[in-house]
């Protein structure tokens, strides 16, 4: 997998396939099929240009998903509007898989857990963190949504085939050194700009020992790298998860051994301490325990999004979690990434343990992530989160502070009040 | 689309992400004539008052990254800004112009020549960004065949329109 010959790259295989073609190379344009189409509210802005296209129908209503995750249930009246648009519209067209509130789920958590996309397919979304879909060893790519109107119509879209860069990682994760650790010490290395316009394709031992939760994390934030998809071949572990739920066929393919990549990052990760971002931008990315001596107070805790709050995150959170009090003065949010986890949680015990300790559990959505809906943060709060975004004004106030964290720290920071290492908790 | 797009410059730093563009809180907002009026609240607060229907918009490095938010382009496009220049674009913001029928362009090294007000001129066939005051001009590689003939055409909902009318139309002997 290190070559540097003239096979093809994982990304150019599937790409290849779409289109039709024999081979393709990076640089060139191709007018790929689409194996599925994801929406969420973003997707309100499709349906106007869908009929001034004079579309009529939408190409395959099996191959599209409608999820709304960023306001749910509506918490403005803009957002009630939006909702009416593509229920009207999912109605209008004959689509029957709708995620509504109370079914409802982060778009990409829904795409993953009910199997909307498998091993090679071409996927594409109305939210930039569509990336986590290429855990699945496919291309699953952000787009705007006067394209995702296009891709309705036709089934198709254009793409750039984008040069690869290969980050190869071997070692063992230490005991509270996670994913998420680990993909912010790749986009320490590889920067908010070192992927823009390419794919990234994650292998190395330490890879095909992760679990699909923990793959789904280090695809979800190649966004943060630029990267157009992020992406880990298809293995058995991907079949594992697949097999029981893929709504569609699969066509797995792999690199060729002399795949021609842009560039390699080599990282190991034998010693590796877990890390933080800081603010104001995702690739600000310090060692953890580094940051913690300096004894930063928080104003608010989030354990959410799409990059960390499934199951096994929660899990992971509540381990650290007993035993201890959210601190005084801190705000804590818990919010599962599908309604499927809340119902998990709710079995396990685990919102007892959150609200117990003073959290607040709510349902599942985008919650406070993105700014615009609760959980937002006064000018000069401070905020630990396991999302995956700081830039200036993302949860609220323009000068309010984000630090981005594994779910097991974001939980230590809520108990000691301050951006912590769990693994200095008993 | 002109060949030659001339207009007044406003300059915007590196990584400017889409938060900064319109941030999270005007997402349910999607007529573009409300956006405009929040545009780069963050990163430029003057801008939405003061800009102008063929101004220009020049920035750094990455302008664009973050969220896949159409809201951004469409409210410079309300604006009435006729091109984007930056030293690099975030994919997904850079895809949404084009698609909108806003020319982005790529130009390494354009930021430093220009200056908060300075006129610029762009040539699209010539493949060069000059700034007016100082002469100073850069060149960047024409875009993609494909990609011109979307702004040609005024944006992907043209081409998509002119495509399906065609393909609708009964073949004739």
């Amino acid at each position: 997998m290190t070559g540097n010959g003239h096979g093809a790259t994982l990304a150019e295989k599937i790409l290849a396939r779409a289109s039709g073609l024999e081979k393709v190379v990076p640089g060139q344009i191709v007018d790929g099929r689409v194996d599925l189409a994801m929406m969420h509210e973003q997707g309100a802005q499709t349906v106007g240009p869908f009929h001034e296209m004079g579309a009529k129908k939408v190409w395959d209503p099996d191959r599209v998903v409608i999820a709304i995750d960023h306001w749910v249930p509506a918490s403005t009246e803009g957002a009630a509007v939006l909702h009416r648009i593509l229920r009207k519209f999912a109605e209008e067209q004959h689509l029957p898989h709708f995620y509504d509130v109370g079914r409802h789920g982060i778009c990409h958590q829904i795409l993953a857990e009910d199997g909307w996309v498998v091993q090679g397919d071409l996927a594409v979304g109305t939210d930039s963190h569509t990336n986590m879909l290429g855990a699945m060893g496919a291309v699953a790519a952000g787009i705007g949504p006067t394209e995702m109107a296009a891709v309705l119509a036709l089934g198709r879209i254009w793409l750039k085939v984008p040069p690869t860069v290969h980050v190869r990682v071997r070692g063992t994760l230490g005991p509270g050194v996670t994913a998420k650790d680990l993909v912010l010490r790749v986009l320490g290395e590889i920067k908010t700009t070192g992927a823009t316009y390419k794919a990234v394709e994650f292998s190395g031992p330490t890879i095909e020992r992760l679990s699909m939760p923990e793959r789904f994390t280090l695809c979800n934030m190649t966004t943060e790298m630029g990267a157009k998809c992020g992406m880990i071949a298809p293995d058995a572990t991907t079949a594992d998860f697949l097999r029981p739920i893929a709504k569609h066929a699969a066509h797995p393919v792999h690199a060729d051994a002399d795949a021609q990549y842009e560039r390699l990052v080599e990282i190991d990760v034998d010693g590796m301490p877990p890390m933080v971002a800081c603010p104001y931008s995702p690739d600000n990315v310090r060692p953890l325990p580094e940051v913690a001596r300096e004894h930063i107070k928080v104003d608010q805790v989030f354990l959410g999004s799409c990059t960390n709050a499934r199951i096994e995150d929660l899990r992971e959170g509540a381990a650290v979690l007993r035993g201890h009090k959210v601190a005084p003065g801190v705000r804590f949010i818990v919010s599962p990434a599908s309604t499927k986890i809340y119902q998990q949680a709710l079995d396990e015990g685990l919102i007892k343990e959150y609200t117990e300790a003073g959290a607040v559990f709510t349902n599942s959505s985008c919650s406070a992530c993105f700014g615009g809906n609760m959980g937002i943060l006064a000018p000069d709060e401070v905020c630990a989160s396991s999302s995956n975004r700081n830039f200036p004004g993302r949860m609220g106030a323009k000068n309010a502070r984000i630090y981005l964290l594994s779910p097991a720290a974001t939980v230590a920071s809520a108990i000691l009040g301050e951006v912590a290492d769990h693994r200095s908790l008993n | 689309m002109r060949d030659v797009i001339e207009g007044r410059v406003w300059t915007l730093g590196g990584d400017v992400d889409t938060d900064q563009i319109i941030s999270g809180k005007y997402l349910t907002i999607i007529d573009p004539e409300e956006l405009k009026k929040h545009v780069f609240e963050i990163a430029l607060p003057e801008f939405a008052e003061a800009a102008r229907p063929g101004d220009i918009v020049i920035a750094g490095e990455n302008l664009g990254c973050g969220s896949s938010r159409e809201h951004a382009p469409a409210a410079l496009k309300a604006i009435g800004v006729t091109a984007i220049v930056a030293d690099s674009f975030a994919r997904i913001f850079f895809r949404n112009s084009i698609n909108l029928g806003l020319p982005a362009i790529e130009v390494r090294g354009v930021r430093e020549l220009f200056e908060q007000g300075d006129t610029a001129r762009i040539s699209m066939s010539g493949g060069t960004v000059t700034n007016v005051r100082t002469g100073k001009s850069v060149h960047f590689p024409p875009l993609p065949a494909h990609l011109l003939e979307l702004l040609e055409v005024g944006g992907l909902v043209e081409k998509v329109r002119l495509e399906l009318a065609h393909s609708e139309t009964p073949a004739t002997a």
